[in-house]
């Protein structure tokens, strides 16, 4: 065995597997765009991703502020700076822990969904019957899920940012003593559109990626059910991962500014 | 040489089509005809590469090589917009129904007619119930969703989707497929009557000997990627061929080996 291949070869798969995904979706894209939007599955779409998706989403926010007080409070508090919990509180939720957790959830929720819901209509010759019926799969799949999901990502995050907030006022109230109107007053005090904007365009960039391997993953599983397992792992996993990278990127993008 | 006036040109016309799946040729250079307003059957063993072809007919796999022709329009390497217009004259049952469960059986059966825009949401569900009466359902399986039907069921719905905008061709994939004997010739005796009432000319594939009696014209077997036999329906009991004989005698010795 040369290893020089196998590292060839594993490298040209990778190239292979990111330009595929590249122009699936820049054929979803273009593919809706130029017809008729369907107004029915979007809504529906939205429903599902951005709805259904908050009490889970609502639960780790709440949790993870509360989280945050805390822990900050620990280390804080070593040297006197018991002051800085509000701002690291709303700094940490709306530009980092509020979009990463929020998009981590609903790759486990609604990608693997998507591509188990996509998977069983290929295996099932659903797609191919749509396009017996004079629709494009791509433009009624597959575009309204990607719209949605980039639409309601940033409106999740946006009520988990308010939720883990509160998680982390509870905390700092009920078991730091902070005063309640002290700690909001704090927490506003350093808090820039900025950083809750660049939360918020984090999660529309995570909502797509989430949309985007489910849809993939779906589209092309093949052989059954073990396939379509396949392809809602291999869904779940490579958003997981892809939202990691694009947080790092999206951050930096800000960070320059 | 001018064409004879009593041989209509066919419908669908395919010459030299081949496709590969990696190291396996799955087509092999196959030709045929399908005459105007007839029904024709393929037949064959399972894996043999019938549903391929009907799927390179559609233009959802893309044949290697050869030429595929519908009323005189090419298809092999067509722009999409020619292939979604000759889409529009196919409608396909599919094997396993294909229902689209998350929608009630009345939006399956209009899905076409609902995306081509030629009827409101109020006139599709009036379509629907009709088309379903052809296929022997009444309207209270309108509101029902694909889950909750039986297999038998399924495939008349499937059939009632496949009709509901009147197509000029129709395709059955194994239309018969997972059903006990009386079902599958309820199915059969339905196609066989809608096939000739919308005059559709009808491409089905099956390995099931006694629907291939039932609803076809003419029959053609494929063997190895290509088309070995092809005759009327009542020349199959003497066709003079000895892989057709074993395939419709159901004998396991005979020239067709089977790789397992």
């Amino acid at each position: 065995m040369n290893p020089l291949a196998a590292i060839g070869r594993a490298t040209l798969a990778f190239l292979a597997a990111t330009g595929s995904v590249v122009l699936f979706g820049l054929q979803a894209i273009a593919a809706g765009l130029t017809g008729r939007l369907y107004v029915r599955q979007l809504g529906r779409q939205m429903l599902e991703i951005g709805y259904f998706s908050l009490p889970v989403v609502g639960l780790t926010a709440i949790f993870t502020g509360m989280v945050l007080a805390l822990q900050s409070y620990t280390g804080f508090s070593r040297f006197e700076a018991q002051n800085a919990i509000p701002t690291i509180v709303v700094l940490s939720m709306t530009r980092e822990l509020g979009p990463v957790l929020a998009g981590l959830m609903v790759a486990g929720r609604v990608g693997a969904a998507i591509a188990a819901e996509l998977g069983t209509m290929r295996v099932t010759e659903q797609i191919d019957a749509l396009s017996t019926l004079a629709t494009d799969p791509l433009r009624y799949l597959v575009f309204p899920r990607l719209l949605a999901a980039t639409l309601m990502l940033p409106l999740l995050v946006v009520v988990a940012d308010i939720i883990g907030v509160m998680g982390g006022w509870l905390v700092s109230v009920y078991k730091l003593g902070f005063g309640p109107i002290e700690f909001i007053n704090r927490s506003f005090e350093h808090l820039k559109t900025e950083d809750v904007v660049s939360g918020l365009v984090k999660a529309a960039v995570f909502g797509f990626i989430v949309a985007l391997m489910g849809c993939y993953q779906g589209y092309r599983s093949r052989g059954g059910a073990q396939g379509v397992g396949a392809a809602t792992t291999r869904a779940v996993v490579s958003a997981s991962i892809l939202i990691l990278v694009a947080n790092y990127v999206v951050t930096e993008l800000f960070f320059a500014r | 040489m001018s064409p004879r006036s009593d041989a209509p040109p066919p419908k669908i016309r395919i010459r030299g089509l081949k496709k590969s799946f990696g190291r396996k040729k799955v087509l092999d250079g196959l030709d045929l005809d399908i005459p105007q307003g007839r029904s024709l059957v393929v037949i064959g063993g399972s894996g043999s590469g019938k549903s391929v072809l009907i799927k390179c007919i559609l233009g959802l796999i893309k044949p290697d090589a050869g030429s595929i022709r519908i009323d005189d329009v090419e298809l092999v390497g067509a722009s999409r917009a020619t292939l979604e217009a000759a889409r529009r004259k196919v409608g396909m049952l599919f094997q396993g129904a294909a229902l689209f469960d998350s929608l009630p059986v009345w939006e399956n059966v209009a899905f076409g007619l609902l995306a081509r825009r030629l009827v409101d949401r109020k006139q599709a569900r009036e379509r629907a119930i009709a088309t379903l009466a052809k296929v022997g359902l009444g309207p209270e399986a309108a509101d029902l969703y694909p889950a909750e039907l039986s297999g038998g069921m399924q495939k008349r719905v499937g059939l009632a989707r496949a009709i509901a905008a009147e197509p000029e061709i129709l395709f059955f994939d194994e239309p018969t497929t997972g059903l006990d004997p009386i079902m599958a010739d309820v199915i059969n005796e339905l196609i066989r009557t809608l096939v000739s009432e919308l005059g559709a000319t009808a491409l089905s594939i099956t390995h099931d000997m006694a629907s291939v009696r039932k609803i076809a014209h003419r029959v053609a077997m494929l063997y190895e990627g290509r088309i070995i036999w092809e005759g009327p329906v009542e020349r199959l009991d003497d066709s003079g061929n000895p892989y057709v004989d074993q395939f419709v005698h159901g004998r396991a010795s005979g020239p067709i080996k089977l790789r397992v």
